[in-house]
């Protein structure tokens, strides 16, 4: 019976390594956990993209959910995300909102006029400011807001066909069910 | 007079290179040196999210760049450090404070390596009381050439 500790001992580490293999590979290890999941969503206030002179606050889109996506035209996943979010965005059920991150305004229309525009409400913050507020730090990130003004899904990373089925579209279905 | 021009001509070009790597180390007007000093040394206790395994002093990523800025903007505000890194746990988790505070769920992490040590502080100690336990009986039996035999490992 002792001879065989040192080999119990052995499978014993070798599941520890075999579950830090397998732990790591089933998620995104650069995806930092966002501590504003299930908080309301941080206060701003941003100029449309095409019309500078209106602003949209966060009180100005309350009553309805949305997906935040957060891209730019300098960010390459971001193109590599769009023909997935475009091709989703009539059937989501909530209303998609661009938020052009840290971008030359004429870079930013210059991409969606080559890569199409399926945002119904897009705002623009150049400085990247008020994305500090809502953690960004890399683009594409995308939030789903509900009809309260609370983040109850983000995703880091491009929107995926699998991310869109797995993750977004059962986050939609969980919001509460309130009138749309 | 050939070779005069052409050094001083490398001489402006290497001063230009110089001012435009000065450039980039965007200097902020710190008004002391000891204020800059503690921005040095908050800066280099938080985590760049995007590298993930630099400073945001070290990391010239532009979101560090952006939270630097906002790291000097909050102490121009009069924050503490444990408010500005309060501010950026906030916004960002825990993730990004290189020393994580002791809490529940990072008690593994704390005590993890202490626990692995007692577990096999206890081992060798069973190991060693079983291994005395069982030569000394034969000890007086055995003969001196046993002995060193035995003494092998």
């Amino acid at each position: 019976m002792s001879r065989l500790i040192p080999f119990i001992g052995f499978l014993l580490l070798a599941g520890l390594l075999g579950f830090g293999i397998w732990w790591n590979t089933g998620h995104d290890q650069t995806a930092i956990p966002s501590p504003l999941i299930n908080k309301p969503a941080p206060d701003f206030k941003l100029p449309l993209l095409y019309e500078p002179t209106q602003t949209v606050t966060r009180e100005s889109l309350l009553g309805k959910p949305y997906l935040l996506n957060v891209f730019a035209s300098w960010c390459i996943e971001c193109g590599v995300e769009h023909p997935v979010l475009q091709a989703a965005a009539p059937t989501l059920g909530v209303a998609l909102v661009g938020y052009n991150y840290k971008d030359a305004p004429d870079d930013a229309k210059a991409w969606l006029a080559t890569h199409g525009n399926p945002y119904s409400l897009l705002m623009a913050d150049t400085s990247g400011q008020t994305a500090i507020d809502f953690g960004v730090y890399a683009a594409p990130e995308s939030f789903l807001v509900d009809a309260h003004g609370v983040i109850r899904y983000k995703h880091i990373g491009p929107i995926t066909p699998e991310v869109l089925d797995n993750e977004l579209k059962p986050a939609i279905a969980a919001l509460p069910q309130e009138p749309r | 007079m050939r070779a005069l021009l052409r050094s001083l001509l490398l001489a402006t070009l290497l001063l230009c290179a110089g001012a435009a790597l000065a450039q980039a180390i965007e200097p902020l007007p710190f008004k002391d040196h000891a204020e800059e000093v503690r921005y040095q040394h908050l800066t280099a206790q938080l985590r760049c999210p995007m590298c993930q395994n630099e400073t945001l002093a070290d990391s010239n990523a532009p979101i560090a760049r952006d939270l630097r800025n906002q790291i000097f903007q909050l102490m121009q505000h009069g924050q503490t450090d444990a408010q500005i890194k309060q501010y950026l746990v906030d916004r960002y988790s825990e993730f990004v404070l290189y020393d994580p505070p002791v809490a529940r769920n990072t008690w593994l992490l704390w005590f993890g390596p202490l626990l692995i040590l007692l577990v096999g502080a206890a081992a060798v100690v069973a190991t060693i009381r079983k291994r005395s336990r069982s030569v000394t009986p034969s000890m007086s039996a055995a003969t001196p050439t046993a002995l060193d035999e035995g003494d092998d490992w």
